[in-house]
């Protein structure tokens, strides 16, 4: 077997391990964490595709951003830091027939697909013609996102500075 | 230009990647040395003496002796998994990182073109792995530090990747080695070498705010908050001894090395020699971007035995309220520069 298909079971396996462990564990912190692992998992699947700056972007995005975020979140709940956080299931019925019937419609979608395997050579500059679709092509969506993400960072500051305004007021 | 690996002989990968370790490992020695020197010669002592002969030099190599003979210790109640996990995280992020330098004109790692972007991306990673020592202590203090550094990590990748931002907007290209390549040459006022720092006032704001910025990433005074002995014991560390915990001070070292030699490697000509063509060549291109990465790191060691610690809230304020509107508008006149000239 060749060392690229070797690698590429290797880290969907960690994925796919991380992932179950996440959902499956009582412990909302190693979730977390396994979630860290899944991350790293899906980012080096990306390299394998010679996708290099989407592997960069998921690690300093959901990595090194979201993740933090989530654990600083759950750290700073009362019951965070503690190891007597437990989760309960709830609504076991209703969500085990809705991935139930997700994952039959994702394998009928794999198995009726005609997959075509591309024959193209590998990319040698994926940033630069990024770069240039993004304020080309996609220049549109580009900028709505980037004014979404205006609007949220205006909505959080606007929604502490009222908490802590009122805070003032009752002291 | 990406290169498939994949395709060459594994040892000869192998030995390609152990260079940047051997680099660490030799750097690291000499460092806690130099560092405990440092601290004696400031505070007008003499610091270790005795091990080795000359100004005790073998004295890093008798602590790690030391540290390899220790318990390694894991409290009843930590998580044991991820107690044992971190140290070991956090070493492979700061490794992983150095990939991408270019430590002489015929050596690099992996000469990607997202280079800088991917060294940044991959030290975020540290942030997780200090939150995970901490939060698997199961010790306020740990988790006060691992809380500390993700609150000052996060803040102050902002200024750091800013200002990156800014030399990247001159070179147009993320690749390191293409930066340091656009970095030859002596034209500036005849004699100045063509580094950023020299090439336009604004990049020079632009070291300023980097150099403090790597400061609190790498967690040294006047922001080690996370570690900071006199109120939190050793901050995430506190639970950890033995070769773990020599794995932290490692890894931090090592994380010191790689801010400066990025900061050596964008401001400071990388692997140039400041004459031109004399001393030049693969030996000596490596003598130079080492020295330059070793002088940013003597300047660190030299600002943690002068000044004190600063708080959080100063932490907080002067990383939001200063170095990041700074850092923003310093990257807006580089690009109007860049226009004009």
């Amino acid at each position: 077997m060749e060392l690229t298909t070797i690698l590429f079971y290797l880290f969907s396996l960690i994925t796919l391990g991380a992932a179950a462990f996440m959902v499956f564990s009582k412990n909302i912190v190693h979730s977390a964490f396994a979630l860290m692992f899944a991350l790293i998992g899906v980012a080096a699947l990306y390299v394998l595709l010679y996708a290099d700056f989407l592997a960069a972007t998921q690690l300093l995005v959901y990595v090194g951003g979201i993740l933090i975020l989530i654990l600083f979140g759950v750290m700073l709940t009362s019951l965070g830091y503690t190891f007597n956080f437990k989760t309960v299931t709830v609504n076991l019925a209703p969500a085990s027939l809705l991935s139930a019937t997700a994952a039959v419609l994702l394998i009928f979608a794999f198995v009726t697909t005609d997959w075509k395997i591309s024959e193209i050579a590998e990319p040698t500059d994926t940033v630069y013609d990024l770069g240039m679709l993004l304020m080309g092509d996609y220049i549109l969506p580009f900028i709505v996102a980037g004014v979404l993400l205006l609007i949220a960072i205006i909505g959080a500051i606007l929604m502490s500075t009222h908490l802590s305004a009122e805070n003032r007021e009752g002291v | 230009m990406t290169q498939n690996l994949l395709h060459i002989n594994p040892i000869a990968i192998l030995v390609h990647a152990a260079i940047p370790l051997v680099i660490i490992l030799v750097y690291a020695l000499v460092a806690i040395w130099a560092e405990r020197k440092v601290a004696g010669f400031i505070q007008d002592r003499l610091g270790p003496m005795r091990v080795g002969g000359w100004h005790g030099w073998a004295q890093s190599i008798a602590d790690l002796l030391k540290l390899i003979q220790k318990e390694d210790i894991i409290p009843n109640d930590a998580s044991r998994f991820l107690f044992k996990f971190a140290p070991f995280m956090m070493f492979a992020a700061s490794y992983a990182a150095f990939a991408v330098i270019p430590f002489s004109s015929s050596y690099i790692g992996s000469n990607i073109n997202i280079g800088v972007f991917y060294l940044l991306a991959v030290t975020s990673v540290l942030t997780l792995s200090i939150i995970m020592a901490g939060w698997a202590s199961n010790n306020k203090w740990s988790l006060l530090g691992g809380m500390r550094s993700a609150a000052q990590m996060v803040s102050y990748e902002v200024p750091t990747i800013a200002t990156v931002l800014t030399v990247i907007v001159v070179t147009g290209s993320l690749n390191l080695m293409t930066v340091t390549e656009m970095q030859s040459g002596n034209d500036i006022l005849g004699f100045l070498p063509n580094w950023f720092i020299f090439q336009n006032p604004f990049l020079l704001v632009a070291f300023v705010i980097f150099f403090i910025s790597i400061l609190a990433e790498s967690h040294r005074v006047p922001f080690d908050l996370p570690e900071s002995e006199s109120e939190l014991v050793a901050g995430y560390q506190t639970e950890y001894s033995g070769m773990r915990w020599a794995m932290f001070m490692l890894a931090e070292y090592a994380d010191m090395l790689l801010l400066s030699l990025l900061g050596a490697t964008l401001f400071f000509g990388g692997w140039n020699s400041p004459f031109g063509d004399f001393m030049s060549g693969p030996f000596w291109s490596f003598f130079w971007f080492m020295l330059k990465g070793l002088l940013l790191v003597f300047v660190m060691m030299w600002i943690r035995w002068t000044l004190p610690r600063y708080r959080v809230d100063q932490l907080m304020h002067i990383c939001w309220s200063i170095l990041i509107p700074l850092s923003f508008i310093n990257l807006v006149l580089v690009a109007l520069w860049e226009v004009i000239f």
